[in-house]
């Protein structure tokens, strides 16, 4: 294992993290609910869910944040590593997965690890496992 | 209030990945490459979410209503089995 020091950011990361602890914590201790960002999605797409403004006015400000950002910085760049098809396989796995889990990175990784859930504990460890193999498989042994 | 404060929390939320540089596909493979030029950056984001929200999240799931007076809406099931 190489790590790439070159594009490690252990300070930047650190702090945004703490940025999205924050707001994971006023979501919960001011709002009551857990900010997971594929749930959220997934019950505004339901027909008579409860809660569909807060639940969208998270998700707005969520949007709302690179254009803030911009005001004062440059965005960072964003880097796709495939193409149109590719990111729609990409994102209907996403999908299938974060509801048949229950949870994504935000829900279950933040979330569920910080009111030690045991089930978000399994769902981050496979959620991870399997991302690390697939990369594996198609980085170096598929050599896509 | 609860719009406000939902509004904050997910403006804070995308702040957060911007810094922490997670709103780039890239360097999230780059954590995920453990046989490649690995970049443990996402592993310190998720540290210091969790680092932050530990506390409060604990207050929060040992209480049935918000700060705001909102029901707590957690999840009941924290297993993984039984579904």
């Amino acid at each position: 294992m190489t790590v790439d020091w070159l594009n490690f950011t252990p300070w930047s990361s650190l702090a945004g993290g703490a940025l999205i602890g924050l707001a994971a914590s006023l979501f919960a201790v001011g709002n009551g609910r857990i900010a997971g960002i594929s749930g959220l999605i997934g019950s505004l797409l339901q027909r008579g869910g409860e809660g569909v403004s807060e639940k969208a006015l998270f998700l707005l400000g969520l949007l709302v944040a690179p254009l803030l950002w911009g005001l004062f910085a440059a965005l960072p760049a964003i880097e796709f590593q495939s193409g149109g098809l590719g990111l729609i396989v990409a994102g209907v796995l996403v999908g299938v997965g974060t509801r048949y889990g229950s949870g994504c990175t935000s829900g279950h990784g933040v979330c569920g690890l910080s009111r030690l859930s045991p089930r978000s504990m399994v769902a981050t460890v496979c959620f991870m496992a399997s991302g690390f193999l697939t990369v594996f498989v198609l980085r170096h042994l598929l050599g896509v | 209030m609860l719009k406000v404060t939902a509004f904050i929390a997910g403006l804070l939320f995308g702040l957060g990945l911007l810094l922490a540089g997670m709103a780039n596909p890239s360097k999230v493979l780059a954590f995920l490459d453990l046989a490649g030029a690995w970049d443990p950056s996402l592993a310190l984001v998720m540290g210091g979410a969790i680092a932050v929200a530990i506390g409060p999240l604990t207050w929060a799931r040992r209480h049935a209503r918000s700060l705001l007076g909102a029901p707590m809406q957690f999840p009941a099931k924290r297993e993984w089995t039984g579904a």
